[in-house]
């Protein structure tokens, strides 16, 4: 058994018997990166000597009889949207190649308490935005179960990473399914929180009202583990929860009976690859051997998710990208004629053109004259969307249905078409409006490509979300396949 | 050529104040003037990628306290904007400000010209973030940017076109800064932008409603240049009006030292900040309560404390208004007040011999050592006859200089009157004899050489003799 | 409403974005493609519906007015691809 698939209390007792030492997790992380990354290409950034160092002073303490905190010796790695200070910050874009942090996130901060080791950071889709990975400006992250494929995106680095066992875990950070598709595609477990849960203090701004970072995983359990250590209020975020946190750990108790689940048809419907589609009815029978009940339902919004979404995400992008103009830090245009043009070059040497596409439709979507007919009228739709969710919450305790709706394609095969990239998500979209969270666990494989569905639950019952997701994965295999590579 | 009687000249003002809270607006940098540049900076206020905003709750309670001066009407729910534009003191290439959901709108303020009183309505009151400092360098080749200012809270105070001359703007800025100073949200220092003003101007002949085409003016450092700004600008509108041409709307800028205004025809770019709400920040709901708190904490304002001080103490209008004009020196007045009841008098000192002394030195009030404690005290002295109005202007000279109390300059130099009677009659027995002239003229009608002799009374006691007392003997004597 | 060159020109500039004479029409393009797809939208009456802006009931989030510490001048310009004397050089403003 290889040393990333122990549970996590079995690598901590190990460590605390000297079985193991924080040296060897670090050590076993970067063997494997060795080994799979030149055909993954999951890493930006690797912090070799930091985390060699780090293991070193928990090995240390750890002699010392110290504390442990939650995530003690883990090596993980992190999503390249979320700021490291004194490592190298790109969110996989030119414009920020050389960009190094002055501060870090508050997750990172949170990490280091629960004392995880930073191996490195995760590739994505340039500032993420895109669903496949191929939006990176360095290189497109592979997924492994097939290199030919996309991991999915814009988390596809995290996924990849955790699925050919290079980390324990990693952060990845979701708008509109970024943690959640690609942990669909690569065969894991990814968990977006409830907005406000996880503080996105240091997350490099995509869309400000939807993003959350959250954790990918091999199993439930981790993944309960890692949000207990990042989830909570946080003053430097205004839109942080200042919420109660529960035990995450303690709700996974296997049991699931009286659990009444609704499955929205629209999220069942055209579109779907039945592949997909008889997976999810599959685990919705296992639900229903275990004693949940579940029950289509409908919500009437969804088709107009995607559109909202798009106006509302870009909108917000079209202001966050501001800041990158090559005054502070970044990458300058060289020889710029005067500032207009040190603007417009470095800008249009900087970005990618997925993050052009974006800004474009945002900076239009803001203009003068188009803000009702489109940014107020997306966020009037967001409401009736989040009446949807809000409608089904009455009657049932979780949503769940396909995470997206075929599993990974080719690289290459969608690039040039944003709008049917853009359909990939939408199962994953109207959750991100709603900002309810949802977890993506790994339910069957089609071509030998894993399938994943998503469980949603209410705002802030991540408990619920984990106790079901838990359940079904105690009650099938799905999540120990592991991809040769 | 401009005439009153052919134009009418329209103004709005839009005053920027920076608040005096101790760290910025969204981050908790320090806001204080004169650091080394971009030492007061963090990675929020340089816009660093991933920070987030978090608004001081002191910023938001001085923007309402400035409202509620301003009469405005307090929102129930205010929030934040966007305003999207590129510029090197913008770090993040949009300002935190507020679009449609003000701190406070509808307001008004009294001002007072030529004896009149008139209103000045206030359109919006709104809060937002202050920008860095650019300094052009390499002959205008480069700039340098400074971000030590950037995120220093601003309330922008946008008045209605209610101002006609150049002498009301003047007047509603000057009434502006003195009811920042009286809430103390602001030190309202033009020399160092806390206080910096754009107008909007334009003139109509008297008989037309609608307003004539506006030209926007900036750069104008100081109350008296709004004023000149004001003055040369109707000016030149009204020359284009009189020769048949027609204004242009457009920026200008106030060159102080050419006394002129100049285009600045900069790319003829239509602004589009693409304002929106800022999804980093949270509304802000304020409820009855709330108000009530913050209106608790205001002040008397001035237009109240000059209308108490002539019912109150009977002091004329227009001193009452000099002395409220700066809220320092109406607490220096009724700081006085507690040594004496003599109101008036500490009225005279201040509007005759304070501020003539400061407006000769080009002093601020707390320039200078006194304190309204001394003066009271003096004017105590007078009253109890331990010093006469002659020695008073040598204590109060040492007081300004050494900021001594009256007592111990009295008592250190000697000063104190003399009233002893017997003492006072030797030295006007001496005076009489060594005088016969003065008493010869006396005798024979001329009332005036009195005066001589009490001169030389005080000359010989050093000015230190009870004058009336003085009086009283030499009249005694040369009745005998 | 469709988008034509001028207007995709207009943007770029608003957004600061030099785009090749290819870039333009591509963008062109897909953004009336993105556009025409969005005017779905048109199909709901939201005319009595509130926007959301934020999903969760959160307001009145503030600080104390507490002075913390900033970062050095050194740190302040670690990135800065250019500098000059403490502060960020930029080329000159263009009046």
């Amino acid at each position: 058994m290889a040393l990333f698939d122990l549970r996590l209390q079995d690598v901590h007792s190990k460590l605390r018997t000297k079985e193991l030492s924080a040296l060897d997790l670090v050590e076993s992380s970067y063997a494997q990166i060795a080994k799979t990354d030149e055909s993954v290409k999951a890493f930006l950034t690797l912090n070799e000597e930091g985390a060699r160092k780090a293991a070193a002073e928990l090995d240390g303490a750890l002699q010392a009889g110290g504390e442990q905190g939650l995530l003690f010796g883990l090596p993980a790695g992190i999503k390249d949207n979320i700021v490291t200070e004194g490592i190298t910050t790109t969110c996989a874009s030119q414009f920020l190649r050389n960009y190094d942090p002055i501060y870090d996130a508050s997750v990172v901060k949170k990490l280091k308490s629960a004392q995880s080791i930073t191996i490195g950071k995760l590739n994505l889709d340039e500032f993420a935005m895109g669903g496949s990975n191929e939006n990176s400006s360095f290189f497109p992250t592979r997924n492994p179960w097939n290199t030919d494929y996309v991991p999915g995106g814009s988390s596809g680095g995290s996924a990849a990473s955790v699925a050919a066992g290079q980390v324990y875990f990693s952060l990845g950070s979701d708008t509109g399914g970024s943690i959640r598709q690609p942990a669909a595609y690569c065969g894991i477990v990814g968990l977006k929180p409830t907005y406000g849960l996880v503080s996105r203090f240091g997350l490099v701004a995509f869309a400000s009202s939807l993003d959350q970072i959250g954790p990918l995983t091999k199993n439930v359990e981790d993944s309960a583990y890692v949000l207990q250590a990042i989830a909570g209020y946080d003053p430097s975020d205004s839109t942080s929860a200042n919420v109660e946190i529960p035990d995450y750990v303690s709700a996974l108790s296997g049991d699931v009976k009286g659990l009444r689940i609704g499955v929205p048809k629209e999220y069942m419907g055209a579109g779907i690859d039945p592949a997909v589609k008889e997976a999810v009815l599959a685990a919705l029978k296992q639900f229903e051997s275990l004693g949940a009940t579940w029950e289509e339902v409908s919500m009437p919004h969804t088709e107009y998710a995607v559109a909202t979404y798009y106006l509302l995400a870009s909108s917000e992008a079209s202001s966050n990208l501001a800041r990158f103009d090559g005054v502070r830090y970044g990458v300058r245009a060289e020889n710029p004629d005067n500032l207009i043009d040190l603007y417009r070059k470095s800008r249009s040497q900087g970005f990618g053109p997925e993050v052009k596409r974006r800004i474009m439709l945002g900076t239009y979507a803001l203009s003068s004259g188009y803000y009702d007919a489109y940014y107020l009228k997306a966020q009037k739709v967001r409401t009736l969307i989040k009446q949807d969710f809000d409608n089904v919450f009455k009657d049932f305790d979780l949503i769940i249905g396909p995470t997206a709706p075929t599993t990974a394609f080719r690289i290459g095969e969608q690039v040039g078409d944003p709008l049917t990239m853009y359909l990939n998500d939408i199962c994953t979209i109207p959750v991100s409006l709603a900002g309810v969270p949802a977890i993506s666990v790994p339910c069957g494989f089609a071509d030998g490509m894993p399938i994943g569905l998503q469980i949603i639950g209410k705002a802030f019952d991540e408990r619920t979300v984990l106790r079901a997701a838990h359940a079904y994965e105690q009650h099938t295999e799905h999540h120990k396949q592991r991809p040769q590579l | 050529m401009f005439e009153p009687n052919q134009y009418e000249t329209v103004v709005g003002l839009e005053v920027h104040v920076e608040l005096h809270t101790k760290s910025k607006i969204f981050c908790g940098c320090s806001t204080s003037f004169g650091a080394p540049p971009n030492t007061h900076t963090c990675p929020i206020c340089l816009g660093h990628p991933g920070v987030l905003p978090v608004l001081n709750r002191q910023a938001l309670e001085f923007a309402m306290k400035a409202a509620m001066a301003l009469n405005c009407q307090i929102a129930d729910i205010s929030k934040f904007d966007r305003k999207n534009y590129f510029y090197p003191d913008s770090p993040k290439a949009y300002q935190i400000s507020q679009y449609d959901k003000p701190v406070g709108e509808h307001g008004w303020i009294d001002i007072e010209v030529d004896g009149k009183t008139k209103r000045i309505g206030i359109t919006r009151l709104h809060l937002e973030e202050d920008a860095g400092k650019l300094t052009h360098i390499d002959g205008g080749f480069g700039s340098l940017v400074d971000f030590n200012r950037v995120g220093t809270p601003l309330v922008e105070i946008v008045s209605e076109p209610d101002i006609r001359t150049p002498e009301e703007a003047k007047a509603y800025l000057e009434k502006l800064k003195a009811i920042m100073l009286y809430c103390e949200v602001s030190d309202v220092k033009m020399e160092e932008g806390s206080l910096r003003c754009d107008a909007n101007i334009s003139i109509r002949p008297y008989d037309q409603e609608q307003f004539g085409t506006r030209a926007e003016l900036k750069n104008m450092n100081s109350f008296r240049g709004v004023q000149r700004g004001l003055e040369y600008e109707q000016m030149r509108q009204a020359d284009i009006l009189d020769s048949g041409g027609k204004v242009v709307q457009e920026t200008r800028r106030w060159d102080e030292t050419q006394g002129k205004t100049f285009s600045m025809r900069s790319k003829e770019e239509a602004h589009d900040y693409r304002y929106f709400p800022d999804p980093d920040l949270v509304q802000i709901h304020i409820d009855d309560e709330w108000k009530a708190r913050v209106q608790a904490s205001i002040p008397e304002l001035p237009d109240a404390r000059q209308a108490r001080y002539s019912a109150e103490y009977g002091l004329p209008s227009y001193d009452a208004g000099v002395i409220t004009s700066s809220k320092k020196l109406a607490d220096f007045f009724e700081e006085s007040l507690q040594y004496t009841k003599d109101a008036k008098a500490v009225s005279n000192w201040i509007m005759g011999d304070l501020l003539g002394y400061l407006n000769a030195g080009g002093l601020e009030l707390d320039a200078i050592k006194l304190t309204g404690q001394g003066l009271g005290e003096m004017i105590g002295l007078m009253e109890k006859g331990t010093i006469s109005s002659k020695i008073a202007k040598t204590v109060f000279k040492e007081m300004l200089e050494t900021g001594k109390g009256p007592q111990q300059i009295v008592e250190e130099q000697g000063l104190v009157q003399i009233s002893d009677e017997g003492a006072l009659a030797e030295v006007v027995d001496r005076i009489v004899s060594s005088n016969p002239q003065s008493v010869e003229d006396f005798k024979a009608g001329k009332e005036k050489a009195i005066g001589f002799l009490v001169g030389q009374v005080m000359k010989e006691t050093k000015g230190k003799a009870n004058p009336a007392l003085v009086n009283k003997l030499l009249v005694e004597r040369l009745n005998q | 409403m469709s988008i034509t060159i001028k207007d995709v020109e207009h943007v770029a500039n608003l957004a600061r974005l030099e785009l090749s004479e290819q870039e333009k029409e591509q963008f062109n393009g897909q953004l009336n493609a993105i556009l025409k797809y969005a005017e779905k939208l048109n199909e709901l009456h939201t005319d009595d519906v509130e926007p959301t802006s934020h999903v969760l009931p959160v307001y009145n989030v503030m600080r104390d007015d507490v002075i913390k510490p900033s970062v050095s001048n050194e740190t302040a310009l670690r990135n800065a691809p250019d500098e000059d004397d403490g502060q960020f050089k930029v080329p000159a403003v263009l009046e």
